[in-house]
């Protein structure tokens, strides 16, 4: 079935003419209409503008034009700009906002011909792990749909496991793309923080936060990161450096790749989960890698740095939800104080308050240096241990997440028990590093990833290790039941 | 009483860059256009956007910090001032806290007894500016104009080293000046492009401690300045003499009273709750970069001053004057360029007297002066020639100024030549004193006040076109004795 089929083998299709994208197009979002409301994955549907954008992309075609992604469907997290299109954030704040500009990652892709077929569901303004705080209501996990789909990313997730689209975009701020990807069973990779445009994603940490993408297989992951990546001028944090062929990598032999085991990711690791990084392992040396433990002690401290630095970014960065040029406005506010008060009270859900509350106590004077300060010397010494590590080994590898998908409902009251969901993958965003996750195996059958994190712009490494195990393996090919 | 307390000030000033656009956005600064067309998404603080910092920007505050032989730092960071205000789109104002881009400089400024001040610049940092809040017109409503919001400001402050209303003012046309020398800012204090915070406070004479300070917002103009911290520190003073004591808050000065109102209280104050812009790099500034900006210095104030005063053998307080915009300057320069060095002082004279008097008069830049140098010059050159006494030259001058013709038509049309013949004078001179017997007799018999009297007849009979110190040596000998003038 077409839907099936990776982004390359669509390509060849659309290239050889042998389907159009209007085709594709209709054939995703039959699917979408048919298994989307048992998923709940998206905010917003652009039925129209994706047939428009694919007859565009038809006549590119017809006209000889090739491209990687030209007429393949995607999905935009909500959390994308998107021209003349609400884009919600996953907030009752922007429930109005039509954003009046196509961010950078939206204008590349649009511009290399993929079709957007909508937006999808998130936690509100990428704050949380299970899509639960959204005010579109929670994604199901299309694996277990009485299962958290993971977050914030969960709406791309569990549309891209369903097989809704080819492949949705992501942000990663503390592992929002990994995390929903380990728990429904696809590809989700984080590049390095600069790789690619922040430039129109709506902001929450921005310091953590990196654009990526959940796809099928490395392979794919490859393709689309190529359009996404490089340096955009409206950034500042966005990096000028060349962007190599990452489809172009991914022949490498492994043989002699030094992977290291990362002593801390194991220390008190579930058996069943521990057993899947083991045949993990076994795969890799196999392929010729060499494993070797290494340690990053400043490891277990990330958890409580991330949830200093991360609040403290998104207290300032969600100032501008004030209810007084876009977004939501309360009714009848008697004065400014009670705009404010109002707009924000109401606008902005549980989740997000205890963020910004925690955020703004952290940076308030008497705190700073006990909170904030104390934060970045830890992040500084975490990133430190990363680069240590990466003198010796090419790359770290370990678990994406604790568990499989938890219940719905079952950690939404404990914030602590919640975040320390984010254990394995909040390191490589406090150190900038790329990161990947894809399917390793099934735990009371539900799907389980491997993690692999490379040094600072090692993304071709990463994905070719990630491509390598997907030739040897076959765990990314399985569908959820009643999705294949 | 006053005399018992020591006044301490000390400035923030803010002066506007003058950028085309805006620091973090590619919107245009100019000023005047109709409200919100001068804003882009940047500057509305859109969900997703990012600023990118303007590099004019950087260039202009690091030619101020070399100005005034600051430390530029070679890493600065810009910072977050996080605070709720419906003309600050972002909830927060980029600025710079902990490391700003321009460190530890001076400035020599002249008092009015001509003594001259070393006052210590602290620091000088970047930042937006916020937008406008608009009341006119709206009923039960308030608009929001930002425009404004995004330009860039250079944030100088001051030590706490001047002790009096006019030490302030003396320091901030100082920087006034060197800001337009420079080039980074028009100086516009109407359209608010430079305008300044005072820090006031009192302390007895003698003692070391700084008193409580109360800080004045939004100055813009000299003579505001100066009123308001006049007002503060009577205000000060009264309130300590009478027992009480001073509160640490910021005040507003009311222009229309001549008295300055608390507006908060320091515990009303906001915790600011400062961090790094996580979305902009630290500015690296390297030594090519401060060589290149280096290389576009101009001739500073004082160094023109300097050179006035020794190439043109001039006062002081006249170097002072004429390096006080670069335009005076380049002005008086023409002109001495016609005139030559040697009559300098008569430049000097015209060019702070008649000149800047009628451009006052009729509140025109020197660019736009109705006599430009070479008009001018043509006008100085007919005074040392003697064609036309200095008195005369006054009256082609006015005549030039609204008339826009060059002096020597003037002088011709009007017959102002100067009476330089001996024998014209003479003869005038008879008659006059064979008119006026008794004023003879008298000046004679020892009134020698009459003498002007006699100048006066002369010069009103030839229509103050009598050569002055011809007339002056004649006379003398025609009246004989008596008259010593």
């Amino acid at each position: 079935m077409l839907h099936n089929l990776f982004i390359g083998e669509l390509a060849e299709r659309l290239t050889k003419r042998q389907i159009s994208s209007v085709e594709l197009t209709r054939h995703f979002l039959s699917r979408i209409e048919r298994l989307n409301p048992g998923l709940n994955a998206f905010i917003t549907l652009t039925p129209k503008q994706a047939l428009q954008e694919a007859a565009a992309a038809d006549a590119r075609l017809a006209a000889g034009e090739k491209g990687p992604l030209l007429g393949i469907p995607l999905i935009h997290k909500d959390i994308f700009c998107t021209d003349g299109v609400k884009t919600s954030c996953g907030s009752r704040m922007l429930d109005n906002f039509v954003a009046p500009y196509d961010a950078t990652v939206v204008a590349r892709l649009k511009g290399a011909g993929a079709v957007m077929l909508g937006k999808s569901n998130m936690d509100e303004f990428a704050m949380g792990s299970s899509n639960e705080t959204s005010y579109y209501g929670p994604v199901k996990n299309p694996w277990d749909t009485t299962k958290v789909p993971g977050g914030s990313s969960g709406g791309s997730a569990a549309a891209t496991a369903a097989r809704l689209a080819p492949f949705a975009t992501g942000t990663d701020t503390g592992g929002s793309i990994r995390q929903p990807a380990a728990l429904t069973g696809v590809t989700g990779f984080k590049p390095t923080y600069g790789r690619v445009s922040r430039y129109g994603m709506i902001a929450f940490a921005s310091s953590l936060d990196q654009a990526g993408v959940f796809t099928r297989s490395a392979g794919d992951a490859a393709a689309v990161l190529q359009v996404m990546a490089g340096f955009d001028a409206r950034d500042s944090t966005s990096v000028d450096a060349p962007v190599p062929d990452y489809s172009k990598a991914l022949g490498a032999p492994l043989k002699g790749l030094k992977i290291g085991l990362l002593r801390e990711f194991f220390e008190g690791l579930e058996p069943r989960n521990a057993a899947l990084i083991e045949d993990a392992l076994t795969i890799y040396t196999g392929l010729g890698a060499e494993t070797r433990e290494v340690s990053l002690p400043h490891l277990p401290l990330s958890v409580p740095t991330y949830y200093v630095v991360a609040p403290a970014e998104c207290s300032s960065n969600l100032s501008r939800f004030d209810g007084v040029r876009f977004g939501y406005r309360c009714k009848d506010p008697k004065d400014l104080m009670d705009l404010y008060k109002r707009s924000r009270g109401e606008g902005f859900g549980a989740e997000v308050k205890r963020r910004i509350m925690t955020g703004t106590y952290v940076l308030s004077a008497g705190y700073f240096d006990a909170y904030y300060l104390k934060a970045q010397k830890a992040r500084r010494m975490i990133t430190d241990d990363f680069r240590a590590a990466f003198e010796k080994v090419d790359l770290v590898i370990g678990p994406t997440t604790p568990t499989p998908a938890f219940d719905i409902g079952a950690k939404v009251n404990d914030p602590v028990l919640m975040y320390l969901n984010d254990i394995y993958t909040i390191g490589a965003n406090l150190a900038g590093l790329p990161g990947i996750s894809i399917p390793c195996g099934f735990v009371d059958s539900l799907p389980m990833g491997l993690q692999l994190v490379g040094p600072h712009f090692a993304e071709a490494k990463l994905l070719n290790a990630a491509h390598q195990y997907q030739q040897a393996t076959d765990w990314h090919r399985h569908a959820p039941r009643g999705y294949e | 009483m006053m005399s018992n307390w020591e006044v301490v000030i000390g400035l923030e000033i803010h002066a506007q860059l003058a950028t085309k656009s805006k620091i973090f956005s590619g919107s245009p600064t100019a000023y005047g256009a109709p409200p919100n067309t001068q804003a882009d998404l940047v500057d509305l603080g859109f969900p997703g956007v990012l600023p990118v910092l303007n590099q004019r920007a950087v260039q202009m505050a690091v030619k101020f910090g070399l100005a005034i032989d600051a430390a530029v730092a070679r890493r600065s960071v810009f910072a977050r001032k996080n605070y709720f205000y419906p003309d600050l789109p972002k909830g927060y104002q980029i600025s710079q806290y902990e490391l700003p881009i321009v460190a530890r400089g001076s400035l020599k400024v002249m008092l009015d007894d001509g003594a001259v001040k070393t006052i210590g610049i602290t620091r000088a940092h970047l930042e937006e500016d916020a937008g406008k809040s608009l009341h006119e017109g709206l009923a039960n409503a308030t608009g929001i104009d930002l425009n404004r919001a995004g330009t860039p400001l250079l944030e100088i402050v001051s030590e706490p080293d001047m002790r009096s209303a006019k030490e302030a003012v003396a320091y901030m046309k100082k920087i006034h000046t060197l800001v337009r020398y420079l080039e980074i800012c028009d100086g516009n204090m109407q359209e608010g492009s430079f305008r300044c915070d005072a820090n006031v406070s009192v302390r007895p004479k003698g003692q070391e401690k700084f008193g409580t300070r109360a800080e004045i917002k939004n100055l813009n103009s000299f003579r505001f300045v100066e009123k308001a911290i006049q007002y503060e520190v009577a205000r000060q003073v009264e309130i300590i003499e009478g027992g009480g004591k001073v509160v640490q808050e910021t005040r507003l000065y009311d222009s229309d009273k001549d008295e300055t109102r608390s507006m908060r209280s320091k515990e009303e104050a906001n915790d600011y709750r400062y961090f790094p812009d996580p979305d902009l790099l630290p500015v690296e500034i390297d030594e090519p970069f401060i060589a290149a900006v280096r290389a576009t210095l101009p001739e500073l104030p004082d160094q023109k001053a300097a050179r006035f005063a020794k190439d043109f053998a001039l006062s002081a307080y006249d170097a002072g004057v004429l390096s006080a915009s670069r335009e005076l300057g380049a002005y008086f320069e023409a002109v001495i360029a016609g005139v030559g060095a040697g009559h300098a002082k008569l430049a000097a004279n015209w060019v702070m007297g008649e000149l800047s008097s009628a451009l006052n008069r009729d509140n025109v830049d020197i660019q736009n002066s109705k006599v430009d140098p070479a008009q001018l010059t043509g006008l100085l050159h007919r005074i040392v020639d003697e064609t036309i006494s200095g008195k005369i030259a006054k009256e082609v001058f006015e005549a030039m100024w609204s008339e826009g013709k060059p002096a020597d038509a003037i002088i011709e049309a009007k017959g102002l030549r100067q009476i330089t013949d001996s024998g014209a004078i003479e003869g005038v001179i008879d008659a006059v004193i064979a008119a006026n017997p008794k004023q003879l007799a008298d000046y004679r018999s020892g009134k020698d006040k009459l003498f002007g009297f006699f100048v006066g007849q002369v010069m009103k009979a030839t229509g103050g076109k009598a050569n002055p110190a011809q007339l002056n040596e004649l006379l003398k000998t025609k009246l004989g004795g008596g008259g010593n003038a």
